[in-house]
């Protein structure tokens, strides 16, 4: 029987799963660029034009690098927490090297719970975060404090609230961007 | 998910050596951030050039977002103004009718306030506007409450300049760069502005709460005067802002003064225009005639 021209299958490209993976590496540029990327695009957040009458927006800078210290332990250095600190006190307008103090302490917080509990999931993680935020939060209020006149620590648990609740989604933002940093 | 045995990196001394300088590196770091911090808190304009130069880069985005942010809510305007619209343009009609014999009587006083001035032999310069821009974003996770402006040097604006809305005061510069500037808003409690009550001249200090209010403090001792809905504006006193900039409306009374809340708001309000100091001239020389020469105006 003859076959309709219709029917004939024209060669497309192969999908995905019948490539061969055999000697395919994965990118070192996205591999480093992409969590060095995030943490400083969300540090970032800031400059756009958001006004807000208190402290509201959550500091997704500090969000993105704890999820991915809390996500993918090992990918950043202990020393990370210093740079990125550093970078995102450029935009946040706190005195300078208050964030790089403040986030160094927390992610050296992170290494001795890491010595401690080994074995940990998700919402554990989440809870370490929802300690470590209000920490820094505060601790961001009293660098603030010292240079200038600062208002009263009350003022800042919606932000609080707000941070820790938006740390699951972010966590999912990371996660997402961790498959593709290391995808074939 | 457990961590990666990085921890114990076996018998390789290359790698235990590798592992305890990442320790020694973020143990310094922490310290010389520490150093950074007590630096920046003795000094606050000290890192100034580091915090223009991360405003300049991310001041194109910032811009685009907030022409967009602007026209969308220029869109929505014009939208909601088609609703009811005979009905408003009567409304208006008639309004605009009661107030044109006040402004008649506005026009008159202020050319009679001219001549007793002129009588008084009293120069000032005021509302000298310097530029026009707009507040292209702010501290919005941070407790300080310091605001970005689209234009900085190029259109001469400098530290210690008023800026102020439509609506009212703003705050003032203490950081420009070359097309940026930082401004603190009224409502950081670093900015104390001198105010009084329009109604009789009042005068009292606000200080920002930082959370969108300001605190007016009467200077006579005594039981707080102020009633809510008291209307604030500027005073003109120490020769910064100009008198009769609008400021805040009282909402609350409290025991020694009352929260008020501006009537500018950053984040509603199209344009700021940054001013030139009232009396500029007469607070340098003041500055200048200070008995030990020393006693400048603490930068920010």
């Amino acid at each position: 029987m003859k076959i309709p021209v219709t029917a004939i299958r024209l060669p497309t490209r192969p999908g995905r799963e019948y490539e061969s993976r055999f000697d395919r590496e994965q990118s070192v540029l996205k591999m480093l660029a992409i969590p060095i990327a995030s943490v400083v695009l969300s540090s970032m957040v800031t400059t756009l034009p958001i006004f807000t009458a208190e402290p509201l927006l959550p500091p997704f800078g500090l969000l993105m690098f704890l999820s991915w210290r809390l996500m993918r332990p090992g990918l950043l250095p202990v020393w990370s927490g210093v740079p990125f600190g550093l970078i995102d006190d450029l935009f946040s307008g706190q005195p300078f090297g208050s964030a790089g103090l403040l986030w160094s302490l927390a992610i050296l917080t992170i290494e001795v719970i890491d010595s401690r509990v080994v074995w940990r999931d998700y919402r554990q993680d989440w809870l370490i975060a929802a300690l470590l935020i209000p920490a820094v939060l505060l601790g961001g209020l009293w660098s603030a404090g010292l240079a200038h006149a600062a208002p009263e620590p009350g003022l800042l648990v919606p932000q609080m609230i707000v941070s820790v609740l938006l740390y699951p989604l972010v966590v999912r933002v990371c996660a997402r961007l961790d498959s593709w940093r290391l995808a074939t | 998910m457990a961590p990666p045995p990085h921890r114990r990196p076996g018998f390789s001394r290359k790698a235990q050596y590798g592992l305890f300088v990442t320790y020694v590196a973020a143990i310094a770091g922490t310290v010389v951030a520490a150093l950074l911090l007590s630096i920046s808190v003795v000094d606050p304009t000290g890192f100034s050039a580091l915090r223009t130069f991360g405003a300049e880069i991310t001041a194109p985005v910032a811009r685009v977002f907030s022409a967009v942010r602007l026209s969308a809510q220029n869109a929505t305007r014009v939208a909601s103004a088609y609703i009811d619209a005979a009905s408003k343009n009567v409304a208006l009609e008639k309004k605009a009718e009661a107030e044109r014999s006040k402004m008649i009587e506005a026009h008159a006083l202020r050319i009679e306030n001219a001549r007793l001035r002129g009588l008084l032999k009293l120069t000032e310069e005021s509302g000298q506007k310097i530029a026009i821009g707009r507040l292209i974003s702010s501290t919005a996770s941070s407790t300080r409450r310091v605001a970005t402006l689209s234009v900085g040097r190029n259109y001469g604006v400098e530290r210690a300049q008023p800026v102020r809305g439509p609506a009212g005061l703003i705050g003032r510069v203490i950081e420009s760069g070359p097309t940026t500037a930082r401004i603190l808003l009224v409502t950081d409690a670093e900015n104390l502005v001198p105010v009084m009550r329009i109604s009789d001249g009042l005068p009292a200090f606000s200080a920002g709460l930082g959370d969108g209010r300001v605190l007016i403090k009467p200077l006579n001792l005594g039981e707080s005067p102020f009633k809510v809905g008291d209307v604030i504006v500027t005073s003109g006193n120490g020769g910064l802002y100009r008198p009769n900039i609008p400021f805040a409306r009282v909402v609350r009374k409290t025991s020694d003064g009352a929260l008020a809340i501006p009537f500018a708001d950053p984040g509603n309000t199209p344009y700021a225009i940054v001013e030139q100091q009232y009396q500029s001239e007469a607070r340098t020389a003041q500055q200048k005639a200070a008995p030990d020469g020393k006693a400048k105006e603490v930068k920010e």
